[in-house]
């Protein structure tokens, strides 16, 4: 057992765990984070995808102990005074989502690609930055779409506060 | 997963201290095979000694021609670095097709190599550059690295430091991922060095991991086309045959790959 220290969506946390504890486990049981999901056991499937120092990374694949010292943004840390983000936004607008299950780690990656990319990310970017991320669900169209047109609403916002 | 201590290192000397306090400590440096690998129970170190946050481990240098990159540096790093872009545009675009996004942004060139997976792609790019392994005790040629699937020259508790190579005048990378894990059933790595004589490395398809293959490197170095590869005889006999492939498919794949990097570098 050793105390974890780490900075979550803006909040510093501690907590006690054991060495061998995946930071999923560490979000979801420790914190009672619960919207970073797990999909799989074999680091395929991309639902527990949250930012570590502004980097998207397979929580399921990192320890707890790995991450001490960083700050982690999960789905939870989007949303900001009741308003979703615009990618949980265009999501919801374009039905990039059916189940749900997949959508904490695509929005998470989404946002990701977009931060990387910014407007002038195309479908074929889009498509191949999703690799890690499996949805059972939409058949990915949608999700495209949305993360499209998150692209060009971040983007342009983006420009309007450069102005 | 079977219960581990995790240890942070802050310098190659802590790091090896670290490691060799215990019988069966491993370094981790991305962790994005031994971490799944430890969760399968197909791995269980007693130790587990983290060097991502060993800074002499990081970064690219380029003076000259002479390319270094450090052990730590990420595939997104190699794949989005400017000096890599214009010195050896080939290992941007080889990292740049490892895993997906996420494990781009863990996944480091010292794991890759150390950890040597047959289907692994950058092993075929250090052989057919001809680089050096720089490690905490010395150099090691590639030729002399890749010793086996899984196996490397490295001894225990030896940490890969950096890789060194001279940048090529061309070079490229083609590869034919499995459509699930995208690992690469056939990647090929040719590289044409300033003098003109070419090396070519293969990944993902040989029963021994990767290795170099004399027929292509004589047909590349007399003719550097994408068509002077079309004559080269592909020997099946060494090649894997598992659910994804025969040997013979490998073969063929081994020359379809070799025209398509030739072709892009």
């Amino acid at each position: 057992m050793a105390k974890v220290a780490m900075t979550v969506n803006g909040r510093k946390v501690s907590k006690e765990c054991e060495d061998r504890t995946l930071l999923v486990h560490f979000i979801r049981d420790n914190l009672s984070l619960t919207g970073t999901h797990i999909g799989c056991d074999t680091s395929q499937c991309g639902a527990c995808v949250v930012h570590m120092d502004g980097k998207a990374v397979k929580s399921c694949s990192i320890l707890a102990a790995q991450a001490a010292g960083s700050e982690i943004l999960t789905i939870e840390g989007l949303a900001a005074n009741g308003e979703l983000h615009p990618v949980q936004a265009a999501f919801k607008a374009h039905h990039g989502l059916q189940c749900g299950f997949c959508t904490p780690g695509m929005v998470m990656t989404a946002i990701d690609m977009i931060n990387r990319h910014g407007a002038e990310l195309d479908e074929k970017t889009v498509r191949d930055n999703l690799e890690g991320n499996i949805c059972r669900c939409t058949g990915y169209h949608n999700i495209v779409k949305a993360i499209l047109a998150a692209a060009q609403e971040m983007g342009a916002a983006g420009r309007q506060a450069a102005e | 997963m079977y219960a581990t201590n995790y240890h942070r290192a802050s310098s190659i000397a802590d790091a090896v201290t670290l490691q060799s306090s215990s019988d069966e400590a491993k370094y981790v440096s991305g962790g994005m095979t031994l971490i799944p690998t430890m969760k399968q129970r197909l791995a269980a170190p007693s130790d587990l000694v983290d060097l991502r946050h060993v800074g002499e481990l990081k970064g690219i240098s380029v003076n000259g021609s002479r390319v270094r990159i450090g052990a730590g540096t990420t595939h997104a790093e190699v794949a989005t670095s400017a000096e890599l872009k214009a010195a050896c545009p080939a290992i941007c675009h080889l990292a740049s097709h490892i895993g997906d996004p996420h494990v781009r942004h863990m996944g480091t060139i010292g794991g890759s190599i150390a950890n040597n997976d047959p289907a692994a792609d950058y092993p075929s790019a250090m052989l057919a550059l001809g680089a050096t392994i720089v490690t905490n005790a010395r150099e090691i040629l590639a030729d002399d690295f890749f010793t086996g699937l899984f196996e490397t020259a490295l001894e225990d508790g030896e940490i890969v430091v950096a890789v060194t190579f001279d940048a090529p005048a061309k070079a490229g990378y083609a590869k034919f991922p499995n459509p699930a894990s995208r690992y690469a059933m056939t990647g090929v790595f040719v590289a044409k060095a300033s003098d003109g004589s070419a090396r070519v490395a293969v990944t993902g398809a040989g029963s021994d991991g990767v290795f170099r293959h004399a027929g292509l490197e004589q047909a590349l170095s007399a003719n550097w086309s994408a068509d002077a590869t079309a004559g080269v005889d592909v020997d099946a006999s060494n090649l894997l045959s598992d659910i994804h492939g025969s040997a013979d498919y490998r073969a063929n794949l081994v020359k379809v790959m070799a025209k398509r990097a030739v072709a892009a570098a």
